[in-house]
């Protein structure tokens, strides 16, 4: 595979970004549950949200698919707006996403899912795409005539993750792949998104609770309180500066 | 013994129209958690559309049966799955995001709405078809009692039979089966991996009007009387059956239709025909009551 620039650096590179939000304020409701968000990321990139449970973090990734919808400013991909883009015609472009809660299809297959996943990618690349995932995830290759519903929660984890990779995704959204799930299995799968990153050169966009792995595997990250970006920086500053060690990494470095 | 095969008989044929009509509730209701209650209207409608059709091929001068009859089916389809399209349009998706009871109500409007359309347009008086499928078989014939099928029966079940293997084919094997199974157990998801959910959703209220059609086109043939309100006796009878079978399962609406069917005919026979209904109903008030699930039902639990 050809050197691709070196993005593990602080300074973010110059080409546009991938996907760009842009002072970005959602509503749930009256509610307001995003203040203005700015957040950029860039092709080839691990860029990490981290901030406390409820702070905003998984209504951005679902705002990015348009649902709920930017009530103001713009989510843009590659330079083009999707704001108001129906969800199913984001997906189109080639953005997956592993939601919060997993959201497998319980009643269906392993493999029923993953087919679903490649809904939007061109069926000639299927085959090799399973197989792929199948490799990166074997205890998937062993469940795959189960039923979603049957898998424990890591393999759940890894399927949601599989079936966002069988659309040949552009940009990977992972919401909290880490939650509920033992260290072993955190381990595992954030070894196996670093792998995609290197290997396939795969743009992840990450948000976790969990900082210190996060931090640990992004290049970039930022911080979010209360549906604002407090914070931001390259994942070595940020784990070494004392409000994130104090807020998010204090207790929680196991 | 005669009595009972002859019931039988009946109580299948009668069960395969509710069973048809059973599943257009039941995948609606599986696909966005509303009981459509103008579906039983949709089914009315189909029955009219086909004897027009009937009637307007004739005065055309195509007379042969098999040729008319594939020509009905045709049209009735076509013409009822665009009302099961535009009952979804017009009334249900501008309130998807509503709150729960409003699309319920608005479907009791679209009932109303359809009904005395009908009503109407038609007049209130029944209006008959002369049979045209003529003929069957006597298969006991003993003193006091003959026991016939007809082949109107005949043609009844098969098609049943046969659509409804058609339709289990595509919703297991299909790329819009495997895409309204998706949308079944989660929307959000569905249009997350790039399902276009509208569009599913309005495929399935067409092929359960599809279905509605063929069973429509059964109910004229078979009784040769239809009027604006057969939906809606219908409609009751067959919702009974989805329930009973399970409501969202699709096996489930057709075991409940043929059982729904068999009860009824059955009580006929051996009690009363005037409390039929009461049967029938009585046996949606146990079930919910005993079985609130159905009989191949599953208990609303995801493992999260």
């Amino acid at each position: 595979m050809a050197t691709a620039p070196d993005t593990r650096t602080a300074s973010a590179p110059a080409r546009a970004p991938l996907l760009s939000v842009r002072g970005v304020k959602t509503y749930y409701g009256n509610i307001v549950a995003l203040r203005g968000v700015d957040l950029d990321v860039h092709e080839g990139e691990i860029v990490t949200l981290i901030g406390a449970n409820g702070a905003g973090k998984s209504t951005l990734m679902m705002t990015i698919f348009g649902d709920p919808r930017a009530r103001e400013g713009t989510v843009l991909f590659e330079g083009r707006d999707i704001t108001r883009m129906p969800t199913n015609e984001i997906a189109k472009l080639h953005i997956a996403q592993a939601p919060e809660g997993r959201r497998i299809f319980g009643r269906m297959t392993v493999l029923e899912n993953l087919q679903l996943g490649a809904s939007i990618a061109d069926p000639a690349f299927f085959a090799a795409d399973l197989e792929r995932v199948l490799t990166l995830f074997p205890r998937l290759k062993e469940r795959l005539h189960q039923r979603g519903g049957t898998l424990s929660g890591g393999e759940q984890q890894m399927l949601a993750i599989g079936r966002a990779l069988l659309a040949r995704p552009r940009l990977l959204l992972l919401d909290e792949p880490s939650l509920g799930l033992a260290p072993l299995l955190v381990r595992q799968i954030f070894a196996a998104i670093r792998e995609l990153n290197e290997r396939e050169k795969l743009t992840v966009f990450l948000v976790e609770q969990n900082a210190f792995h996060a931090l640990k595997l992004a290049h970039r990250g930022y911080v979010m309180v209360n549906g604002e970006i407090t914070l931001s920086g390259s994942s070595r500053e940020l784990l070494n500066r004392p409000e994130v060690r104090a807020a998010y990494l204090e207790g929680g470095r196991h | 013994m005669e009595v009972f095969v002859q019931q039988l008989i009946n109580g299948v044929t009668l069960g395969s129209i509710y069973g048809l009509i059973a599943i257009g509730y039941t995948m609606v209701y599986g696909i966005i958690g509303m009981i459509n209650f103008a579906h039983g209207d949709v089914f009315m409608v189909s029955a009219f559309i086909a004897l027009i059709a009937f009637l307007t091929l004739v005065a055309l001068g195509i007379t042969a049966v098999p040729l008319a009859l594939f020509l009905v089916v045709l049209i009735a389809m076509a013409l009822t799955s665009l009302y099961g399209w535009a009952v979804e349009r017009v009334a249900y998706r501008p309130l998807r995001r509503s709150f729960r009871l409003a699309p319920l109500i608005s479907a009791i409007g679209m009932s109303i709405v359809l009904q005395n359309f009908v009503q109407i347009a038609q007049g209130a008086r029944v209006k008959p078809l002369p049979p045209l499928i003529g003929g069957g078989y006597t298969l006991i014939e003993s003193d006091t009692f003959v026991v016939r099928l007809s082949n109107v029966q005949i043609l009844v079940v098969v098609t049943t039979i046969a659509l409804m293997a058609l339709f289990s084919w595509v919703i297991a094997r299909t790329r819009l089966g495997r895409d309204m199974r998706a949308c079944e157990q989660d929307l959000k998801m569905a249009s997350l991996i790039g399902i276009d959910v509208d569009r599913t959703i309005s495929l399935t209220f067409v092929i359960g009007a599809a279905l509605a059609a063929v069973a429509g086109i059964m109910n004229l043939l078979y009784y040769g009387v239809i009027d604006f309100y057969i939906g809606f006796v219908a409609g009751v009878k067959a919702f009974t059956a989805a329930v009973l079978g399970g409501i969202g399962s699709l096996p489930g609406a057709m075991l409940g239709g043929l059982l729904i069917g068999l009860i009824e005919t059955f009580w006929s026979a051996y009690f009363s025909i005037e409390y039929k209904d009461v049967a029938a109903f009585s046996i949606l008030v146990i079930v919910l009551i005993f079985l609130p699930t159905g009989i191949l039902g599953r208990p609303e639990i995801e493992k999260v």
